[in-house]
């Protein structure tokens, strides 16, 4: 099938999240959307396959213009998205999976799905049970019965996003060679990736995104440079540095291995030293945040050490941590960061330890006053935390931070601040490391952490890199690693 | 009028009790029963005279103290179903002890108080099982709540009819009563005691104090509204959620003990009459505040009290008192719900 998107755009709140993306896709072809997060490329998708409207444009298929409202009305046009996670039903059986989503009676018909399901399986060389539960497959397979699910119930465009997280090279392998039949077979095959490796040699064309914008279309042979270029823009100009590292080691980890469900961390060594800011950078879901919780004790390293001020932490818990003046600043600031129906003077309450039974309510609002007018806060000590803006809540966060502190860990410190919050945000950051704090952050903008950090590690699937120096790494080769390229010389 | 502004609220709360007034005559009618005459007979039922008045108190103090304690473990964002249990084994707990002293030669006085204390105790420690098995085995409370509220009737019946039986067969009117002297003294000749009222007077002072104005109130109500957030600003959350849970059996196993040593004077099969759940209904209403709980605790008691007369005046059954307990939690609920439609907050 034909696909053809026109002049679409999609706005969330002020975000324009697609900006004039105008993309055709021919059928029988395999078509690569690289970007990195938050640059457009899964709100095209949802768009495509039903679970959100565009603002404006047209979507045409095999030259007929469709209004697509829901997933099944996409099913129906024949566009079937695999998703990042899968959205299956782990407590049921694989054939109930199978059966699922298909339209009709009260009472599936059973056995002439099984019999088609086999059918299926065997064209394609997949190796499923149908009476096996679901959650006794891997990530792997259960894309396989997700695929061959889709095509059942007619679909011609597969959408697929970013697929090889979480799957062993192997199925990997298998996976791309079934694209390919595919694709031989007439469908269509839309592949969204951050991985330039995939995307190089699967893709017959590879569309680019960049905030929101398609930047351009390539097709092969690719040059990584040209890619990386694409993806993350223009390299930038560090700007004025300052290095506030001193000599002495605040917190040192040694030979640390993490585990979760998806990824593993194996033997980092690192020494963070006082007042030194060190950026971590990678797609989401490389390992960043599991490191970074590892390090404020919210997540026990399966081996190695973590040593703060020459004191072994390990099975300490995050209250420990706090004691020897680690802080956890989370991304998702009313789920983690604040308590939605408390106020300003409520929150600095609760920060700080002080002896007492009864809450000082006089002290209180005046100290609340003073952090107010410090930290430009626009509220009051009354103002509950939800009524804020997002740059008054990060503000507020930061706050609330304790003095004096060893390490801060923050998860994405400006996301979704303007310009001039995230700055003033960096200069408060940049204070505390005068005072020998030492910082550790994540974040998704490559600027940012060029910027302000001191060192980059960069993550990749759980691998991660030596420490990088920020003054002398280019925007090139951070983009090269954080899409999997040049990892040789890191081994 | 302003949408954000009290008095918009108040209205709302209005409209929620004409409602649920409104539903209660519809189920009257229903009923073939003149819904007027009875509201009459409610009131008069529940005010009609000093002893009635009274009457309302006694059926008070131990709705006030469940609803005292629940305020808790509301407060932490923790639904304590169990509470019924743990005033049943408050009250297992008091007979218990004075079982153990009657004999002792003891002041009646402090055998008493001892025996209200093993009541708290006996309240706590099944409180705390809740917690135990919501926070180290992963069991929502409200499961673990409404499983050992089984298992506290079942060794209420089995102390009844086993080990505490009365001489002779035991029966469903419970174990041998206790001496006079044994009892809470009462006020003339009425049932209340002026000890179990001041009492529930003590502790919902007590939890308005507590909630109000200390570090531990804050940190309560921190984990009761995102506990996640609290946990990364310091607040040991665990250490709070099971602290909730140990105050609250604490208040409602004094509850079991003043059924105990107060109005029964014994161990009685549905000791706890109910009152658990009467709280929850309170707690629900009264958005943590204490005075409002106490207030609230009070009118529900009336109903109580004023429901006795309907099957006496008017042979309806005394079961309307829930109707309209019931229906004016849902409407006000509702209400609520409508409010904030209207005001666009969520």
């Amino acid at each position: 099938m034909n696909v053809e998107l026109r002049h679409i755009h999609k706005h969330f709140g002020k975000v324009h999240a697609n900006n004039d993306i105008t993309l055709k896709i021919p059928s029988g072809s395999i078509q690569g959307i690289l970007g990195e997060n938050g640059a457009g490329k899964s709100t095209l998708m949802k768009i495509l396959s039903g679970f959100i409207q565009a603002d404006s444009g047209e979507i045409e298929l095999d030259g007929k213009i469709v209004t697509i409202t829901t997933p099944a009305d996409a099913i129906r046009y024949g566009i079937g998205m695999l998703h990042q996670d899968p959205l299956d039903f782990p407590p049921l059986k694989v054939i109930d999976n199978f059966i699922l989503g298909q339209p009709g009676g009260l009472f599936p018909r059973r056995r002439q799905a099984v019999k088609e399901f086999m059918d299926l399986c065997g064209h394609y060389g997949f190796k499923l049970n149908p009476e096996a539960y679901l959650e006794t497959l891997t990530v792997g397979e259960r894309q396989q019965l997700e695929i061959i699910r889709l095509l059942w119930l007619g679909a011609k465009v597969l959408i697929l996003d970013e697929p090889t997280t979480g799957i062993s090279a192997l199925q990997k392998e298998k996976l791309f060679e079934t694209l390919k039949v595919l694709a031989k077979e007439n469908k269509t095959i839309i592949f969204v990736s951050h991985k330039l490796e995939d995307v190089e040699g699967l893709c017959d064309r590879v569309a680019v995104f960049q905030r929101g914008k398609l930047v351009g279309e390539v097709k092969p042979p690719y040059k990584t440079e040209e890619l990386v270029q694409l993806m993350f823009g223009k390299a930038v100009s560090p700007g004025c540095r300052e290095y506030t590292g001193l000599n002495d080691i605040a917190v040192k980890l040694e030979n640390l291995s993490l585990e979760d469900a998806r990824l593993q961390i194996k033997h980092v060594n690192l020494e963070i030293r006082r007042g030194e800011v060190i950026g971590l950078a990678g797609m989401e879901g490389s390992g960043q945040r599991l490191f970074l919780r590892a390090l404020a004790g919210l997540q026990r390293p399966n081996t190695g050490r973590i040593v703060v001020d020459g004191v072994d932490m390990s099975g300490k818990n995050y209250h420990a941590f706090m004691k020897h003046g680690i802080t956890y600043v989370p991304a998702a600031r009313l789920e983690e960061g604040l308590i939605p129906g408390l106020s300003l003077m409520e929150h600095v309450v609760l920060s700080e330890e002080k002896p007492g039974f009864f809450i000082d309510t006089g002290s209180a609002t005046a100290e609340t006053n003073r952090k107010i007018d410090e930290y430009y806060i626009r509220g009051t000590a009354a103002s509950r935390v939800e009524a804020l803006s997002g740059g008054n809540q990060q503000r507020a966060l930061l706050a609330l931070l304790r003095s004096p502190l060893n390490l801060v860990l923050l998860e994405h410190p400006t996301r979704g601040l303007d310009i001039e919050s995230a700055i003033w945000i960096w200069s408060k950051l940049k204070d505390r490391c005068r005072q020998c704090t030492s910082i550790v952050f994540i974040s998704s903008d490559l600027e940012e952490i060029l910027q302000y950090s001191d060192y980059i590690l960069v993550f990749f699937g759980g691998k991660v890199s030596k420490p990088l120096e920020a003054a002398t790494t280019s925007v090139a080769r951070l983009g090269e690693l954080i899409g999997g390229k040049g990892w040789e010389e890191h081994s | 009028m302003n949408k954000n502004s009290k008095s918009f609220e108040l209205l709302f709360r209005g409209l929620a009790i004409l409602l649920a007034v409104l539903f209660a005559s519809l189920v009257l009618l229903l009923a073939k029963a003149n819904p007027l005459e009875a509201f009459r007979y409610l009131i008069v039922g529940a005010f009609g005279t000093t002893g009635k008045i009274l009457d309302v108190l006694v059926s008070w103090v131990p709705l006030a103290l469940a609803t005292a304690g629940l305020l808790f473990t509301f407060t932490a964002g923790l639904w304590n179903i169990g509470v019924e249990g743990q005033i049943t084994l408050g009250a297992v707990f008091t007979t218990a002890a004075l079982r153990l002293l009657m004999n002792s030669g003891l002041p009646p006085g402090l055998i008493i108080f001892l025996a209200i204390l093993a009541g708290a105790l006996g309240g706590a420690l099944w409180a705390s099982l809740v917690g135990v098995l919501k926070i180290y085995g992963g069991v929502n409370e409200i499961f673990g709540g409404l499983g050992l509220n089984f298992v506290s009737v079942a060794i209420t019946i089995w102390l009844i009819f086993g080990p505490w039986k009365r001489p002779g067969t035991g029966s469903m009117s419970g174990t041998e009563p206790f001496p006079r002297e044994l009892h809470l003294p009462v006020l003339g000749n009425s049932n209340l005691s002026v000890w179990s009222l001041v009492l529930a007077v003590l502790g919902i002072v007590l939890v308005y104090i507590l909630l109000r104005n200390t570090y531990f109130g804050l940190r309560l109500r921190a984990v009761g509204k995102n506990s996640r957030a609290a946990f990364l600003l310091g607040v040991p959350t665990n250490r709070y959620a099971m602290l909730a849970f140990f105050l609250c059996g604490i208040f409602a196993g004094l509850a079991g003990a003043v059924q105990v040593t107060a109005v029964y004077y014994r161990l009685i099969p549905s000791i706890s009459s109910g009152y658990g759940f009467l709280g929850l209904l309170v707690a629900m209403l009264v958005n943590f505040n204490a005075i409002w709980a106490a207030l609230v605790a009070f009118f529900f008691a009336a109903l109580n009290i004023g429901s006795i007369q309907l099957p006496l005046m008017m042979r309806l059954d005394s079961t309307l008192s829930g109707v309209i307990q019931g229906s004016l939690v849902l409407f006000v609920l509702l209400m609520d719900g409508v409010r904030r439609r209207i005001t666009g907050k969520r």
